[in-house]
C-alpha cells in the first residue's frame, strides 16, 4: 500500500527538481501506477500548479504538457487529425474515461512502462521530449535511458505526420495490451513502433519506402516480419513470446493496410 | 496538511494526512455512495466528479482536490432516481453495488456526448465493471434514459 509522508504542490520546476533529487521523493503524475507501489514515499512532489496541463497547437505542431491527461490526448481534434486517428485508437483502450482522466501523459510516459500503449504512439509519431534539466531529446533516446532524477516537462509532436495507424491487441477489454503497435509512414520512411513485448516501446525503420511499394503482399510480409526480427519478445501470464511475435506481425500488416487505404 | 474543498456545493476546510485518498475524505464526510471496489484503478465503483469532470476517488489524493468542487451521488439525487427508475424498469442491477459508480458516469457521459452511438456508450462506460448482469440491462437502460425526451 502507498504511504505518503508529506506533499508538495511545486511552486517551480527548480523546486521540484530539488526535491526529487532525494530517492525517497516522487514525483505525482496521475498517481493510479504509484498507488499500486509498496514502497514508502517521503514527499509526494505535486507538478500541477506548474502549468503544464493542456495542448498548445502552433505552426509546426503541438505542445503537451506532461500533466495533460490521456483524456485530453484522446478527444483533441487537432492531434487526432494530425495522426489519422492514432492517437484516438491507442488511448481509447485504456481501462475507462475516469481512469483516462486522472493518468497523465507525463507519468505514462516517464515510467517507461512495458506495457504502455503512449510510450509505443509516441515513438511511432517521432515525438521529443523536454526533460528538465536536460533539454529536448528524441523519444527514441528517452525511451532507451534509465529513469533519473530529471523531470518530463513537455512533448512535442509535429504536425507534418505523413500517414500512421495504431493498433493493439488485448486478452480482454481494458486489460493491458499483450502486443501494440504504431506505423508510420513519412516521407519515403516507414517507422513501427512495437511495444508491450512486454518490454518498453522500441521502433524499426526502413526509408526509401512508396506507396506503390505498400500494394505488394511480399513487401508488407516482409517489412512485418523483418520489424518483429528486429526486437526481443517475452513471455508473461498474458501471452507467450512466441505468440506475441506473430500478434504483432499481423498488426503491422494491418496498420500497413489502413496507411494504404488511408482511412485511419 | 490543510485541505480546503466543496463537496456537493458544501465548503469544506480540513487538517488530512498527506497521502489520504480522496475515496477516504470524502467517506469521512459522510459520501458512503463512495465505495472502494478493485484498489486497482479498474473497476469504477469509487467515480465522483472533480470539477464536473468523473475521476476515480480511490487514486486521487484528496489534496489534489485542493479548492476544487467535488459531486458525489449524494449531490445529484434527483438526477440519480430518474436513471435509478430506468435500471429498475429494465432488471438491470442485481446486487447493486456498482451502481452509484456507473450512475456517476453515465450522468457525466450525457452531458460530453450528444446522442452518442451503442458503441460510444460502451466505451465511456468500460471503466465501470458490474459482475452480476452482464451489461446487458444496463444497456437497455442507458439507451432508454437517454432517448427519455426524443419523443
Amino acid at each position: 500500500m502507498l504511504t505518503i509522508k508529506d506533499y508538495c504542490l511545486a511552486e517551480s520546476i527548480q523546486q521540484a527538481y530539488e526535491l526529487n533529487r532525494k530517492k525517497q521523493n516522487k514525483i505525482l503524475g496521475g498517481g493510479i501506477w504509484l498507488k499500486c507501489c509498496h514502497f514508502p514515499i517521503q514527499t509526494a512532489i505535486d507538478l500541477s500548479g506548474l502549468g503544464l496541463e493542456g495542448i498548445t497547437e502552433t505552426e509546426e505542431g503541438f505542445e503537451i504538457g506532461a500533466m495533460t491527461s490521456l483524456r485530453q490526448l484522446e478527444t483533441h481534434e487537432g492531434l487526432n487529425a494530425c495522426t489519422c486517428g492514432a492517437v484516438k485508437e491507442a488511448l481509447r483502450h485504456i481501462v475507462g474515461t475516469q481512469f483516462r482522466n486522472c493518468a497523465t501523459v507525463g507519468g505514462s510516459l516517464f515510467g517507461r512502462f512495458g506495457f504502455s500503449d503512449v510510450l509505443t504512439l509516441f515513438l511511432g509519431l517521432e515525438a521529443f521530449v523536454e526533460l528538465y534539466p536536460t533539454g529536448i531529446i528524441p523519444i527514441g533516446e528517452f525511451a532507451k535511458m534509465q529513469p533519473d532524477d530529471s523531470i518530463l516537462t513537455k512533448i512535442f509532436v509535429k504536425k507534418d505526420q505523413g500517414k500512421t495507424a495504431y493498433l493493439s491487441a488485448r486478452n480482454t477489454s481494458t486489460d493491458f495490451p499483450l502486443a501494440a503497435c504504431c506505423v508510420s509512414w513519412k516521407e519515403g520512411t516507414l517507422t513501427a513502433s512495437m511495444g508491450a513485448r512486454p518490454a518498453k516501446a522500441a521502433a524499426f525503420s526502413r526509408e526509401n519506402v512508396c506507396l506503390e511499394d505498400l500494394e505488394k503482399e511480399e513487401f508488407l510480409e516482409e517489412f512485418a516480419r523483418d520489424a518483429a526480427a528486429s526486437v526481443n519478445f517475452g513471455s508473461n501470464r498474458r501471452a507467450s513470446a512466441e505468440y506475441r511475435n506473430y500478434v504483432t506481425k499481423v498488426l503491422i500488416k494491418r496498420c500497413l493496410g489502413s496507411i494504404k487505404e488511408g482511412d485511419r | 496538511m490543510r485541505l480546503h474543498i466543496w463537496i456537493n456545493g458544501k465548503e469544506y476546510t480540513d487538517e488530512v494526512d498527506a497521502g489520504m485518498p480522496l475515496l477516504e475524505y470524502l467517506r469521512s464526510k459522510g459520501c458512503y455512495s463512495v465505495k472502494r471496489g478493485c484498489e486497482t484503478s479498474n473497476c469504477g465503483l469509487c467515480t465522483v466528479w472533480m470539477n464536473e469532470t468523473p475521476v476515480l476517488s480511490c487514486s486521487v489524493l484528496a489534496l489534489r482536490a485542493m479548492d476544487k468542487r467535488i459531486t458525489t451521488l449524494e449531490g445529484l439525487q434527483p438526477q440519480a432516481e430518474e436513471f435509478g427508475a430506468f435500471m429498475a424498469k429494465e432488471g438491470a442491477d442485481q446486487c447493486g453495488f456498482c451502481n452509484p459508480g456507473f450512475i456517476m458516469n453515465v450522468l457525466a457521459m450525457e452531458k460530453e456526448l450528444q446522442d452518442p452511438s451503442e458503441d460510444e456508450i460502451k466505451e465511456y462506460l468500460a471503466g465501470n465493471l458490474c459482475r452480476c448482469t452482464g451489461y446487458a440491462g444496463h444497456l437497455r437502460a442507458v439507451r432508454a434514459y437517454l432517448g427519455r425526451n426524443k419523443n
